[in-house]
Formats: C-alpha cells, structure tokens, sequence
C-alpha cells in the first residue's frame, strides 16, 4: 500500500516525540541496556543497536527498523532507563518508533508489528466500552489458559465469586468492578476524539485492512493470525 | 553488598507520604485478578487504621495498559490522566494514590513531562477543556498503595494476630519481595528506597517478622511485557522470564513471595503452574509451588482476617502450606463457598502443581 503522508525526514519526525526528547541523548554504545534487557535475552534482540542506528540519523536504515519486527520485542519494563550511564531511555525511543511505525503504517510489514490490530481493538474496546484496560467481559478463559482451572472455575461462577471478594460488578456506585457510569464513558469517547485516538484506531485499521488484502486473506482470518501465529524466526535459543 | 551500603541508599530514597486525606484510583488488573485485595486495601486503612481514603464511582483505568501496548497516542493517555486529576481537584482532595503501578509510573512520567515542557501541559489542559470541560490542580503528593502500607507497617505490627515466623522452629520465614517495574526503575526518587535496593515491600517484610531473601534475579521483570502477554503468540516472552526468577531464588528455599504490582501476583503464580504442567518442576516443597500474595493479602494475613476473605482461594498456587507455617487458624472446607457460604463447586485439580 503507497503511504501517502510520509513525512521528508523520518528523524526529523522522531524528534518532534516527547519520548524521543526525554530517552535519546548522546549513545555511547557500551550495551548496558542490552545487558540488562528481558527483552534480549528472549528475543534477537538489541537495543544497543536500535539507539545506534538511529542516532545514525540514516533515513533508510530507520526506515527498515520501522518496518521490522525489531521494535515490537521490547516489554517497556524500562531497566535500561535505569541503568543508561548517559540518561538514555532505549525504551523511550522504542515507544516512539513504534507510534511513528503505527502512523506510517509500516507495522503492517513485520510479524509482530501486525499484532498491533488485535491489541488495538482488545485494548480500545475495553476502555471505550467499559472504562477499563481489562475486563471480565472480554478476558475469556479460552483465550487464557495460562491462568488455571482456578479461573476457569472462577469464570464459571463469575458474579458468585466476585460477590465473595467484596466486588461490586456492574453495579452502581463506587468499588471494585463497578459500572462505570455513561457519562463518564461518554467523556473517554471525547477524549479519545479530541486527542487523536479515534483517528489512531482509524488509521490502524485502514493499514491492516490493505494488508489482509495484499495477503489475500480476510479481515478476521488476518487479525486471528497476528494475535496466534509465531514463527520460530524470533528466538535466541 | 553490606548492609550499611543499603542502609545507606534507602537513607537517600525517602519520600514524603502524608498520613491522611488520600484520593484513590483503582486497578484496572488488580480488581480483575486480585480484587479482594483493593477491599483489604479499603478495610484496612479506613476501619483499621481509621484513615480517610475517598473514591469516585467516575474515576475510569488511566489507559496505562494501553498506551505500554502502543495503541494510544501520548495525548490520549495524557488527557485521561488529566481527567483523574480533575475528579480529585473536584473531590477536594491534594494527596493522589493508585492502585496499580503501571498507573503510579505512568502518573510519574506524565507529571515528568510536563515539568520538562509546560507547552505539553498546556495543550493537554485544553484537550480538557475541549473533551470534558474540566479543569484540575497537580497533586500535590502521589503515592502508590504499598507506600501507604509501607508507611503504616508499625501501626499494622502492632495489631498483628500474626507474625512471618515459622511457628515450629521459631525462625522467621524467608520471604521474597517483587517490585513492579514501573514503581521506581523510571524515576528511581519516586520510590520508596530508589530502583536498586527498593525498601518499600523489605520495610514491611521487616516490620512483620520476616526476612528478606536477597538473590540474583530479584530486580528482573516478572515478565508481563504488556503486548508480550497480551497477544496470545508472544506469551513465551513472559514465562521465560518468570522461569528466570524461579531459578534464581530457589537455591535460598523462600517461603513466599510478596509483590507490589498488579501483574506481577498473577504472572509468578499462574507461570509456576504452566512451568510444572509443561515440566513437572514445582519450586516449594513436596510438589507444592511458592505461594504469591500482594502486600495487602500479607497485611491481611498478620491482622488474622479469614484467608478466604482476602481472595487467597484465587490463587492458582495454594497458600496452605504458608498459613500452616505461620500457624494460622481457618477453615479448608470453606476455600471455596461462594457468598453466604453458597456452592458454587470446585476448581478441578490441576496434574502436576498441588494443590490443596
């Protein structure tokens, strides 16, 4: 798909972010952040070297970063802030990299860049439809078998076993679970319209669609993939 | 290191936490997988402790866990915040505490930022204004839960029925703590203790009898990784990395872990039982796992409350073995009953972790 709002320079774009203002100075490339990184130890993965290709100011090379799976392996647990002997926050600078790979559309070229879509609508669904980043409504055991037949059953019995933990699920009021009354979820929606993430779901889907078509598969198919599918591409070991 | 050296650092990481009058936000995480933890938290510091902790039923999650998963712009997330603070300023109140660490970071980098560069401040007031007609103050202090805890620890010994000592042998029971990620490694003087050496869950461990256990892997992530555990084909990422920690701290036999994040309970709890259905490895004795609890289900514990009040019966690695040790009173037939002592019948059992 032809991007039609590429920027001139795509570094120049980089610095107008406040994360990239608060988390790129001065890289002395010493690797401290990859030493410490989750990250890295999982995935083929180094920010030592994203932080240096972009302080190469090389518009190709970070180019092929925005399109790459690179920038999706990050955890944003943020250590390396911590540890970064020149204040750098290689996490910063991922978190920017990865909302102008979302803007450009370039997500869309990498495995894990794709799996944007499905987060994009389980994250903004959540907030816009019940005020929270995670709900019982939409954590479905199913999709969640990690978490044990103590929350199969849990689920099972959600509303009983809610009530014995003192939650007030979906009820009126203030506490755990509660409904969050309309207005409130009427001004999450203004807001989201207001400060670009209306347009941010927009845009998202807008990529991914063309990308499903280009992949000659359907929408669902295509987004069903990009929250399953791993190829073993990724790993270290 | 020796002991004077972090004695030394927690020394230069004291913040200031005002005793009373505290705003409240709750967790989006915590009130899904741990909510009889934020009605301990209630209990505790208004009945207990008779302190005034006031919430809205219109306060709303932060968009935390959305914006760490990279599907909401910086100004999105920021003008929700900006909300928050304006339901406090509404509310009356100058002392803002969260729930959730992911929220007390995110509180933090957005208070940050707007220091460094007002002109953000400022656009965000108006994206107010334009979306809410709202208009807020800063607060003035913001703590996370486990500050308040923390600073209320003597008060919460000196009522325990409970102390973390082993009732058989007399020595106090090695206890794991487990820091978010988010609750000091971005703005190390935020926290209780700073990022390296964090004193605010060791404080409480102290505080009740316990001993902290130090080993290697104790500041690395739980694993959580936001997109790493939410999208179903990244979920290695966050089970290597709670594997990692397990390695690490069971050569020093610890008899609990004590977390202060919300995902954290739920990722050190829930990847034991994968490790041991996957492997067969369980890492506390006789097949059992190490139990995992909030800093809220501990209190809880020490002050004697019922075990099943506290929400441990949610836990997929059992507690029983710990509350034995303690010697605490309760009853196993009533792990399970719902609301008023309703059947609402049993987990099935899982093949290799056991469970009681």
């Amino acid at each position: 798909m032809n991007n039609d709002n590429k920027p001139k320079n795509l570094f120049d774009e980089l610095c107008k972010d406040y994360r990239f203002k608060e988390g790129f100075h001065t890289c002395i490339n010493c690797g401290t952040c990859t030493a410490i990184c989750p990250a890295a130890e999982f995935y083929k993965y180094d920010p030592r070297k994203i932080v240096n290709i972009v302080q190469t100011r090389d518009d190709q090379q970070i180019e092929e970063l925005l399109k790459s799976d690179t920038i999706w392996y990050c955890g944003e647990c943020m250590s390396c802030v911590t540890r970064c002997p020149r204040k750098n926050g290689p996490g910063l600078v991922i978190i920017a990299l990865r909302d102008l790979s979302a803007r450009l559309g370039y997500f869309t070229e990498s495995e894990k860049g794709r799996q944007l879509l499905p987060l994009t609508h389980i994250m903004t669904g959540n907030i816009l439809n019940y005020g929270y980043c995670v709900h019982p409504k939409s954590f479905k055991w199913e999709d969640h078998k990690e978490s044990g037949p103590v929350w199969k059953w849990h689920t099972e019995h959600l509303e009983q076993s809610l009530a014995r933990q003192g939650a007030n699920y979906m009820g009126d009021g203030p506490g755990i679970l509660r409904k969050i009354p309309q207005e409130s979820l009427d001004e999450l929606k203004a807001i989201f319209d207001v400060t670009g993430g209306t347009e941010r779901i927009a845009i998202v889907e807008k990529y991914s669609k063309a990308k499903a078509e280009e992949m000659g598969m359907d929408f669902e198919e295509y987004e069903k993939q990009a929250f399953e599918y791993c190829s073993d591409k990724h790993f270290n070991h | 290191m020796i002991t004077q050296g972090k004695q030394k650092i927690w020394s230069d990481y004291q913040k200031e936490i005002p005793d009373d009058h505290w705003y409240y936000v709750r967790s989006c995480i915590r009130q899904n997988f741990f909510p009889a933890s934020e009605k301990m938290f209630t209990e505790i510091t208004r009945n207990v402790l008779g302190k005034d902790i006031y919430e809205t039923p219109h306060h709303t999650t932060c968009g935390g866990i959305a914006y760490h998963c990279d599907t909401i712009p910086q100004e999105t997330v920021m003008t929700i915040v900006a909300r928050q603070f304006a339901l406090m300023t509404e509310a009356g109140y100058e002392n803002y505490v969260p729930s959730c660490i992911t929220s007390f970071g995110n509180y933090c980098e957005i208070l940050e930022t707007w220091h460094e560069f007002p002109e953000l401040e400022a656009k965000i007031r108006e994206n107010l204004w334009k979306a809410c007609r709202r208009e807020f103050n800063k607060p003035k202090y913001l703590a996370h839960t486990s500050d308040l805890i923390y600073h209320w620890r003597n008060q919460i010994a000196a009522k325990a029925k409970y102390h973390l000592v082993n009732k058989e042998t007399g020595e106090p029971l090695k206890i794991v703590e487990h820091i978010g990620c988010h609750y000091a490694k971005m703005f190390p003087s935020k926290g209780v203790g700073g990022a390296e050496y964090p004193y605010v869950l060791a404080g409480m461990i102290e505080s009740w009898g316990g001993q902290v256990v130090d080993y290697p892997e104790r500041r690395h992530c739980c694993g959580y990784g936001f997109r790493q555990y939410h999208v179903k084909a990244n979920r290695g990422y966050s089970v290597s990395n709670t594997h990692k920690k397990f390695e690490s701290m069971e050569p020093f036999h610890p008899d609990a872990i004590i977390t202060n994040c919300p995902g954290c309970p739920y990722f050190l709890d829930r990847w034991q039982y994968v490790i041991a259905e996957q492997t067969g490895k369980t890492y506390g004795k006789d097949g059992y796992g190490i139990p995992v609890l909030t800093y809220e289900e501990l209190a809880g514990i020490v002050l004697g409350y019922d075990p099943w009040d506290l929400g441990l019966q949610l836990h997929q690695v059992a507690v029983e073995p710990l509350l034995d040790k303690i010697g605490m009173e309760y009853d196993p037939k009533a792990k399970y009953l719902g609301l008023n002592k309703e059947d609402i019948l049993r987990p099935e059992l899982p093949k290799s972790i056991k469970c009681c």
